[in-house]
């Protein structure tokens, strides 16, 4: 009989898997790769696995980087399904970024400024010429130094807040929701909302930014400033009664400015939009702010019309553990669905003929 | 296994989706939301399914996985694997034999019993969501029974085609209130559902809903008087066993048409020759 039934899946995981280890060693005689090296030069794809897998550990993240082949998605898939099983002893207080000690800081919209502009480790300016030296491993010429500049930094938004040209924030007094605890439901409050998109896929919401530059839903935003560095980290447990220091976090911050005509009640003012991302992700940080701007089109009495302005349409679809789940699902079997739909197109050819038959 | 607590999930997440489920149970055909839990397993490949079945599942279960109705189809083994390993749980492929059947796109052709309960993994629990995607909106229409979208949309292929041109995922009125997604079954498993002595549960991870039917509950596909429901199948018997009455697959032998049917439900199928 020609039919073979499709036995032996057991067996052919088993197998697959096998070759997947083997071909993710690749050739033997070259070195195997170390979990530092990833860590300390692979540092934007231990930052990016970190913020979408939602889990800030630069030592798993490059586990996963190197357990997924350099697949950043399946690497915060890992983490993420990691994450999930970790007890959770305590919240931590809200990160002070104002006190942060900043390796960058930009704004667009002052010349100078408090605290005054500090490029940082960027990519920006360079010329995105191949280098062939990198090539050849040579060290890299030494970076001057100068002495640690312990001024403070007000943020942008806080200086303009001042006269009144910005909104204020909302207060935080209320408990922040959590997606990873509860799911999510409209209308999604702004915590939620943040949180979502602090966890979305950077190319998501770099496109979901885009649109709104390219007039679905603009909300003619500036820079006002772009800082990264360290933050420290405090809990405060209930038997103590104060906060202790646990850490510190690399994070990227992204505080936009935008215009706002103001309505009845309000005066024309600038309005917020916020970006937050573990590690060195300015890129997403960016564009966190312009979607978190635009989605806050309906509370601010504009249309809603764009993509980027439609909570559902952006908080159901900025999950990439989600999407490339679902999306790679219809590689699964669907013999069966597939079969009835068969039938059912015959059925419906059948009534056709039979149809053009008696005319 | 090591590190993990009995069929992987924290006692507390058990406990949140044990509410869920009771809640589930308690409005039949209700989608409850719940806090869906990353699994290691990916979102669409049957978490929400997953969830359902570790919450569920005690030391002496004996769980049945099946995909597309097969017990050995890739998917299914490594779900049944999960459970082997993170809970050490008897497993089996007779469905007379399982507590406890994770299910993707299949009911068994064997009738199931009162002792028995039905996982089915939901890839999109909103019955809705072609006609109208915004959540908020379909929230609004199963809390006023307005159901009228998807009556239209019968007629419209009534019109079109002279018949509803469903074939699965063919949506059912739950014990005459809640409009409910059977998953992505056949249209030829729906009429099991109706009555069925066995407890349905609907786990829908990445959409992060769990809904149920409890036992004899009146699950109807809907249909109009003059088109009354009609299950599809093929009319060729099985090629192996000979079967007439159960769902068949189409398998393709050769690249000249050749083809045969054969039952999609593996257990069925394999008990009917031995018994031949």
């Amino acid at each position: 009989m020609a039919y073979v039934a499709v036995k032996g899946g057991e067996r052919a995981i088993r197998n697959a898997h096998a070759w997947l280890a083997e071909e993710r060693r690749g050739d033997p005689a070259v070195p195997d790769l170390g979990l530092d090296q990833i860590r300390e030069q692979l540092g934007r794809a231990i930052d990016r696995v970190m913020a979408e897998g939602s889990l800030y550990d630069p030592d798993l993240a490059a586990l996963a980087i190197k357990q997924a082949q350099g697949d950043l998605i399946e690497a915060a898939f890992l983490l993420r399904a990691y994450r999930t099983t970790l007890p959770r002893f305590a919240h931590g207080r809200p990160v002070d970024t104002a006190a942060m000690r900043a390796s960058r800081r930009i704004s667009a919209i002052f010349k100078d400024l408090p605290g005054g502009q500090t490029l940082g480790p960027t990519y920006d300016y360079t010329h995105r010429l191949l280098d062939f030296e990198l090539a050849e491993n040579q060290p890299p010429p030494d970076a001057p130094r100068a002495a640690p500049d312990a001024s403070p930094l007000p943020r942008v938004p806080d200086i303009l807040g001042r006269e009144g040209l910005l909104e204020a924030d909302g207060p935080a007094d209320a408990e922040p929701g959590d997606l990873t605890r509860e799911p999510l439901s409209f209308p999604a409050g702004r915590d939620v909302r943040l949180q979502a998109l602090a966890r979305g896929d950077e190319g998501f919401l770099l496109a979901m930014g885009y649109s709104t530059q390219r007039g679905y839903g603009g909300s003619h935003p500036f820079a006002g400033e772009v800082r990264m560095g360290e933050v420290s980290v405090e809990i405060e447990p209930p038997e103590l009664g104060f906060a202790i220091d646990i850490g510190d976090l690399t994070v990227t911050e992204c505080q936009m400015v935008n215009q706002f005509k103001g309505s009845k009640t309000q005066p024309p003012q600038f309005t917020r939009g916020y970006g937050l991302v573990f590690g060195f992700s300015e890129r997403k940080a960016m564009s966190m702010a312009l979607v978190d701007r635009a989605l806050r089109a309906a509370e601010l009495g504009e249309d809603v019309s764009a993509p980027a302005q439609n909570p559902e349409f952006v908080l159901y679809h900025s999950d990439n553990i989600e999407a490339t789940g679902f999306v790679e699902h219809l590689k699964l079997p669907h013999y069966v669905d597939f079969q009835s739909e068969l039938q059912n197109v015959r059925r419906l050819r059948e009534a056709v003929e039979r149809r053009e038959a008696a005319e | 296994m090591k590190g993990y607590n009995f069929a992987y999930l924290d006692e507390q997440t058990k406990r949140m989706i044990r509410r869920a489920l009771l809640k589930a149970v308690a409005i039949p055909g209700h989608q409850v939301p719940f806090g869906s839990r990353e699994m290691p397993l990916p979102y669409g490949w049957g978490t929400g399914g997953i969830q359902v079945t570790a919450s569920v599942l005690g030391e002496n279960d004996t769980l049945k996985v099946i995909d597309q109705g097969a017990d050995d189809t890739t998917n299914a083994v490594s779900i049944r694997q999960f459970f082997a390993r993170t809970a050490g749980v008897r497993t089996t492929t007779h469905t007379a034999e399982a507590t406890v059947i994770q299910t993707r796109h299949r009911i068994p052709e064997e009738t199931l019993r009162e002792n028995q309960i039905i996982v089915y993994q939901v890839p999109q629990p909103e019955p809705l969501y072609r006609l109208e995607p915004s959540r908020v909106e379909t929230k609004r229409m199963h809390a006023l029974s307005d159901y009228g979208l998807m009556h239209v949309k019968l007629y419209e292929d009534v019109a079109r085609l002279g018949q509803i041109s469903i074939s699965y995922d063919y949506p059912v009125m739950v014990n005459e209130r809640y409009l409910m997604s059977p998953s992505p079954i056949p249209a030829f498993d729906n009429p099991k559902m109706h009555q069925m002595p066995a407890l349905q549960l609907f786990g829908a991870g990445r959409e992060k809903r769990i809904y149920a039917i409890p036992p004899w509950t009146d699950v109807r596909s809907l249909d109009f008087d003059d088109h009354p429901f009609r299950p599809i199948n093929a009319h060729q018997p099985c090629g192996l066993c000979g079967a007439t009455d159960s769902y068949k697959d189409e398998v393709i032998t050769d690249d000249r048409g050749g083809r045969m049917f054969v039952c999609s439900d593996t257990d069925h199928c394999e008990r009917r020759r031995a018994a031949a």
